[in-house]
């Protein structure tokens, strides 16, 4: 009998592992289930480009169709696993019933939040995630509409962004501070908040959304800071929760997240989880980590199929995203929760800058605005926690080539 | 058309381990020294149009400034997504200290 690999959930994680056991010359069965109707494709245009109608849905692709067929796995799209067996090692699929597995591989990743807030269910209300999602969103993006966007997370920054440069206007809604204040902290969050700002975003910062009205469609946002907002339609960005559900009463650990170990493991044999739905044991930090990056789904999945194959090495990229809003290549890399100093180099306000999350002498993340080439070089300082002299990293003539080199030696 | 070859730069402008865009014909062709050899490939990312040469070069590999693509200098060919597809590549040459593509 040839081994059965499963893996449940379609998107990048999934197929990146798919992609990787064939090219790791696995020749048993895999089986890859996911609930979307679409070919496994890339989410971060969802937001940009694909939300724009600068490029068409099958620029989105991981792999053309023809390639599973070609690599012999078995995709079934427009499928849902709705629980595993671990006692069995099968799968419960609907519709489709029972998949019996050697290995299961859980990436069904995460959805969106709907927290309960009155009138989201509105017509013109919207969220996003998927490709229909933006396509539903899509058809109302004509210029001179108002949008409200809730929440300034990454989601809401470039939907924003996406939005202003649409010509529709927009008035943004952010409990925190600054946008991505829990992720980037005041400094950064307020060179963001300006870059917002300056293209016409009205931010309403320090409030929140107490309800959606309309006469069955949204016809005003209300905060709990008292303002009142008309607009045409709204996009809620409030963040993902992992879908962990198809594991819900097995003995596999959950806690935010598929607890996994540096190999992409559960603590029950055969199990593994990768992409947004993991959290995964970093080894460079030291800690269990869930992120929600593309870079990590591709790679975790790849790690994971080879963990499949008992060929597993620990998974110890440093994370690394992206977030492209008007014509600010917003990059970070690393991980970090809190810092000693933020330390700057360039000039984040002139959107030209890389600023370093610093405790004592060791960059533990850094993100860069417009500075690409920053984030690569600072990438190899982060994953060897080197020591680093702040003064070095701020100095414009000092070369971080040569520092990343340096610290190597 | 039959290639024609076209002086881009001089030996010492490209420092082993570096790559620049030069432009032929109006096109941006990036130029890696790869340990003293000379390679050219299109020098725009086939993800979303950045420019390969403001990315770094690591032994035979560029990854691409803005969204982490990487290709191979050497051919031309994706070593990691999310480019769709590789980059065109040129026959290179160095004659009389000078840097020539064929284009």
């Amino acid at each position: 009998m040839r081994p059965v690999f499963v893996i449940a959930g379609a998107s990048l994680a999934g197929a990146s592992a798919a992609i990787t056991l064939r090219d790791e010359g696995f020749d048993g069965d895999i089986v890859l289930i996911g609930a979307e109707a679409d070919l496994p494709y890339e989410r971060p245009p969802l937001s940009k480009a694909y939300l724009r109608g600068e490029v068409a849905f099958e620029s989105l692709l991981v792999r053309p169709a023809a390639f599973y067929e070609e690599r012999d796995i078995d995709l079934r799209l427009g499928v849902r696993v709705t629980a595993v067996d671990v006692a069995a090692r099968q799968v419960e699929c609907d519709p489709g019933g029972r998949v019996a597995y050697d290995a299961l591989l859980v990436a069904t990743g995460g959805r969106n939040r709907r927290p309960r807030i009155p009138g989201l269910d509105l017509a013109g209300v919207y969220d996003l995630r998927t490709r229909g999602d933006a396509d539903r969103l899509r058809t109302e993006l004509t210029p001179g509409r108002r949008a409200v966007v809730v929440g300034m997370g990454f989601i809401g920054c470039e939907v924003a962004a996406s939005l202003r440069t649409m010509g529709l206007e927009v008035v943004a809604v952010e409990p925190e501070k600054t946008p991505l204040f829990r992720v980037l902290g005041e400094e950064v969050g307020r060179a963001l908040e300006r870059l917002h700002r300056d293209r016409g975003v009205h931010a309403h910062l320090g409030d929140a959304v107490a309800r959606f009205e309309g006469a069955g469609r949204v016809e005003r946002v209300v905060t709990r800071g008292g303002r009142t907002i008309p607009c045409d339609l709204a996009v809620v960005g409030l963040g993902i929760e992992p879908a962990t559900e198809i594991v819900a009463g097995t003995p596999v650990e959950v806690d935010n997240g598929i607890v996994v170990d540096e190999l992409c493991r559960t603590n029950v044999g055969g199990v593994f989880a990768a992409g947004d739905v993991a959290r995964h044991f970093h080894p460079v930090f030291g800690r269990h980590l869930r992120v929600e990056h593309w870079q990590n789904a591709l790679k975790q999945g790849a790690a994971a199929a080879r963990s499949m194959l008992g060929r597993g090495r620990p998974y110890d990229e440093v994370h690394w995203f992206w977030s492209d809003q008007y014509d600010v290549n917003l990059q970070y890399a690393g991980f970090h929760t809190s810092w000693e100093r933020l330390v700057v180099r360039g000039s984040l306000d002139a959107r030209d800058g890389i600023a370093f999350y610093m405790n004592g002498r060791r960059i533990d993340a850094a993100v860069a605005l417009n500075r690409p080439k920053d984030i690569r070089l600072a990438m190899p300082l982060i994953k060897r926690r080197a020591d680093v002299d702040p003064e070095a990293l701020r100095d414009p003539d000092v070369d971080l080539r040569r520092l990343a080199r340096a610290s190597a030696s | 058309m039959a290639p024609r070859a076209v002086v881009v730069a001089r030996v010492p402008d490209i420092e082993p381990g570096e790559i620049r865009a030069v432009t032929v014909d109006g096109n941006p062709i990036a130029i890696a020294n790869v340990g003293g050899r000379f390679y050219a490939i299109d020098d725009t990312c086939t993800h979303e149009a950045c420019s390969l040469a403001d990315g770094i070069l690591e032994g035979t590999v560029v990854t691409c400034p803005c969204h982490g693509a990487e290709f191979d200098v050497t051919d031309g060919h994706v070593v990691a997504p999310p480019a769709p597809a590789p980059v065109k590549s040129y026959p290179v040459r160095v004659e009389d200290g000078q840097i020539v593509v064929e284009v």
